[in-house]
């Protein structure tokens, strides 16, 4: 070698260092120049401020948390308990909480020395330790307190409506009526309701022990109940999930069955006729572009919102996505065994099945369940749009704001379910095409 | 008899013996691969009813008004088709928003992906017995729908992209952190050992002896997450995130009298899949086959 060649193999290197040398710097820049430019995009300075961090709160708590109301009507003097003060969490008729008692004047008391009296002519007595007691009375609509003027922000008094909120709990009184709200945590009701006659009896009572309700078996009845459980509601949930799994397996399985002859037309060793071929490969272009949200939104007009809906989204979409992957393995197959068949007189359709389809099985396949598994996650959003499944109670749950218990159960189902699938669908990956590792 | 009659009745007969039980295990697979069919048939048509039983619309009124809705939203757009470039024009910062909604989300789940598959990799991860930690993290990170955390976030952060950022990232850093990681667990150790013999530190054997062997396949996958991403972004602003999906709700909750706007965003939507699905699918294509030459 030279040392003319040298240099120029130098000057080479040299200027290949400083390419990199520059991009190096560069990409990191147009990097950050674009996170900058994200950051007055989206206004992420103004996002504390837009931030409601009251429903951070409420969002953190309530997920594991549930409260009790007790409710006294300011106008008849009735009182009345329930469970996140819904009807269906109300205790039957002539019971109440342990922690009230009291018949003339009922005492509540909130735990850690906070006590609430419910005296009679609307009278209300809150003993707060470190404060001292707090004295209402509601008249009519206006309530009349023993306030000083300057309450701690604890304390949201007016004429109007008076509420104090203490760590033990809450307490707000309005001319109509009186709540209490005891905070406790878990999520109560979980496993029966009130009304049930299996409610606060432990799970050895009821599978070995004596009949709990005369008229029926132990295990079906507390099935029974647990089923039907208004709060809760366990077979809608269920009913829900078998839904969004069944959009999931319907939407791929549709998907796949309509493809594979589609693949055929589209690919180039099995379709010579080359606009038949454009043509097919344009559909699938077109289908898998206009996107699941528009199929959604198009096919939810026809059939209205439902399961269905979904699965046609799914399905339609993906008939596109499948399509396109089926084709590519089928310009892939190796020529020589579909002579091999040929060579024993195999009619086209023959050649096909035994010469063609055993080579892109374990692709297809393989395709298939990995799609099942993602499909899952996709029957979810879907259904949250067009109004099936979990989606949709998620959605419901997320938008009444206040069921956070029901919407942390929901997001454990959803997470739970799809991994789940995703095991369930690697499991069989490995029994029929063998494990890649 | 001859010692050779006697031979080839013997072979005869295993080659018959040979050929029953040749005939039984194909006649076994036929019953087994029929029964897996039928089986596989009755779950797809009890399904489908079971489908059809619990939507609002059944499937067969349905039928005939797939293109109702379709046709009339291209009739109004038709009539009205001198405001469609303004209306284009109008709906474009929406859709730029859902492109930066998707970059955005797509470069930070890549960054985090890189760093947890890498670190949930045997023989590259830096605490070796935290790999099952990372992994499940990465399990359970892929598992939320994007759905589930933007919607909770929204009631938290209020309407607006950053929800929609958020939630997608995540998601993208586990659905790539899994990718990420079986590629890596393919590159060769040997420039890794190489560096550590000269005594660099784990991010220095990442970066000088793992990433470059790695690149082209990360950055494969990545711009297909980018176009899975401009899909979620879009589906995500259907649910209150901002962006065009937002825009097309409104739309259409107005109902007729906004369809041109409607159309105006389906053209939109479709157009920029239908262009980042070209320019990524190219450029993977150039990525993985100059990986090969």
């Amino acid at each position: 070698m030279t040392a003319a060649d040298l240099s120029l193999v130098k000057t080479e290197a040299d200027a290949l260092f400083a390419r990199k040398r520059i991009f190096a710097v560069a990409l990191p820049a147009i990097v950050l120049a674009y996170f900058v430019y994200i950051f007055f995009a989206f206004d992420i300075a103004g996002l504390t401020k837009r931030a409601n961090w009251d429903n951070a709160v409420t969002l953190a708590s309530d997920s594991w948390s549930y409260k009790t109301h007790v409710t006294r009507d300011n106008r008849s003097g009735e009182m009345s308990y329930a469970v996140e003060g819904e009807r269906k969490g109300a205790y039957p008729e002539g019971q109440r909480p342990d922690w009230v008692s009291g018949d003339d004047i009922i005492t509540i008391d909130l735990g850690g020395d906070t006590i609430v009296r419910l005296l009679p002519e609307q009278r209300t007595e809150i003993e707060v330790p470190g404060f001292g007691l707090i004295e209402a009375q509601a008249e009519g609509r206006t309530i009349t307190t023993n306030l000083p003027e300057d309450a701690p922000d604890w304390i949201n008094a007016s004429n109007r409506r008076v509420a104090i909120t203490t760590p033990e709990g809450r307490v707000t009184i309005t001319g109509s009526k009186t709540e209490v709200f005891n905070y406790f945590p878990g999520w109560e009701l979980f496993w029966f309701t009130f009304d049930s006659p299996y409610h606060g009896h432990g799970l050895f009572e009821i599978l070995l022990g004596d009949r709990i309700d005369p008229t029926r078996p132990n295990i079906t009845g507390a099935l029974s109940d647990w089923w039907n459980n208004a709060m809760w509601r366990h077979k809608d949930v269920a009913w829900a999930i078998g839904e969004t799994i069944l959009m999931a397996f319907l939407g791929t399985m549709g998907a796949a069955i309509i493809a594979l002859p589609l693949a055929f037309m589209a690919a180039k060793r099995f379709a010579p006729v080359m606009i038949v071929r454009a043509a097919t490969r344009r559909l699938f272009d077109f289908v898998r572009g206009v996107d699941a949200l528009i199929w959604t939104i198009v096919l939810a007009r026809a059939f209205g919102p439902g399961p269905l809906t979904g699965t046609l989204a799914i399905l339609i979409t993906d008939t596109g996505t499948f399509g396109k992957i089926f084709s590519e393995a089928l310009e892939n197959v190796d020529q020589k065994q579909i002579e091999g068949v040929a060579s024993t007189g195999a009619k086209p359709l023959q050649r096909y099945r035994f010469g063609v389809i055993p080579q892109i099985v374990p692709i297809l396949l393989a395709q298939i369940l990995y799609f099942l598994e993602s499909n899952t996650r996709s029957a979810t959003i879907i259904g949250a749009i067009t109004g099936g499944g979990i989606g949709l109670m998620l959605t419901q749950a997320i938008q009444t704001q206040k069921d956070w218990e029901e919407v942390a159960y929901y997001i454990i189902l959803i997470v739970a379910m799809v991994m789940a699938m995703d095991s369930f669908s690697g499991w069989l990956r490995g029994k029929l095409i063998g494990r890649k590792d | 008899m001859t010692d050779a009659t006697l031979a080839a009745a013997q072979q005869r007969q295993t080659v018959d013996s040979i050929q029953n039980s040749y005939m039984a295990q194909v006649q076994r697979r036929r019953l087994y691969g029929g029964l897996t069919l039928l089986i596989f048939v009755v779950l797809m048509v009890s399904g489908f009813n079971v489908a059809d039983d619990r939507n609002a619309g059944g499937f067969w009124d349905g039928l005939h008004q797939i293109g109702d809705y379709p046709a009339e939203v291209l009739a109004e757009a038709w009539e009205k088709r001198a405001d469609l470039p303004a209306l284009i024009v109008e709906f474009f910062p929406a859709l730029v928003e859902t492109i930066n909604i998707a970059a955005v989300s797509t470069l930070i789940g890549a960054a985090a992906g890189l760093i947890l598959s890498l670190l949930s990799t045997r023989g590259l991860a830096r605490w070796p017995r935290l790999i099952p930690v990372f992994r499940r993290s990465m399990d359970i990170m892929r598992a939320v729908p994007e759905i589930v955390i933007a919607l909770v976030l929204i009631f938290v952060l209020a309407g607006g992209p950053v929800p929609a950022m958020i939630a997608i990232a995540i998601h993208t850093a586990g659905a790539l952190g899994k990718m990420f990681s079986e590629v890596a667990e393919n590159a060769d150790l040997k420039p890794v050992e190489g560096l550590a013999s000269t005594g660099a530190n784990w991010s220095q054997r990442m970066w000088l002896g793992v990433l470059p062997q790695v690149a082209p396949n990360y950055l494969s996958y990545a711009l297909l997450r980018f176009e899975i991403n401009i899909r979620a972004s879009a589906i995500l602003g259907f649910v209150g995130a901002g962006g065009l999906g937002y825009e097309l709700r409104n739309a259409m909750a107005w109902g007729p009298g906004r369809f041109d706007e409607a159309a105006a965003i389906f053209i939109l939507l479709f157009g920029t899949i239908v262009f980042f699905d070209q320019i990524s699918s190219r450029y993977r294509n150039r990525l993985t086959e100059g990986q090969n030459a």
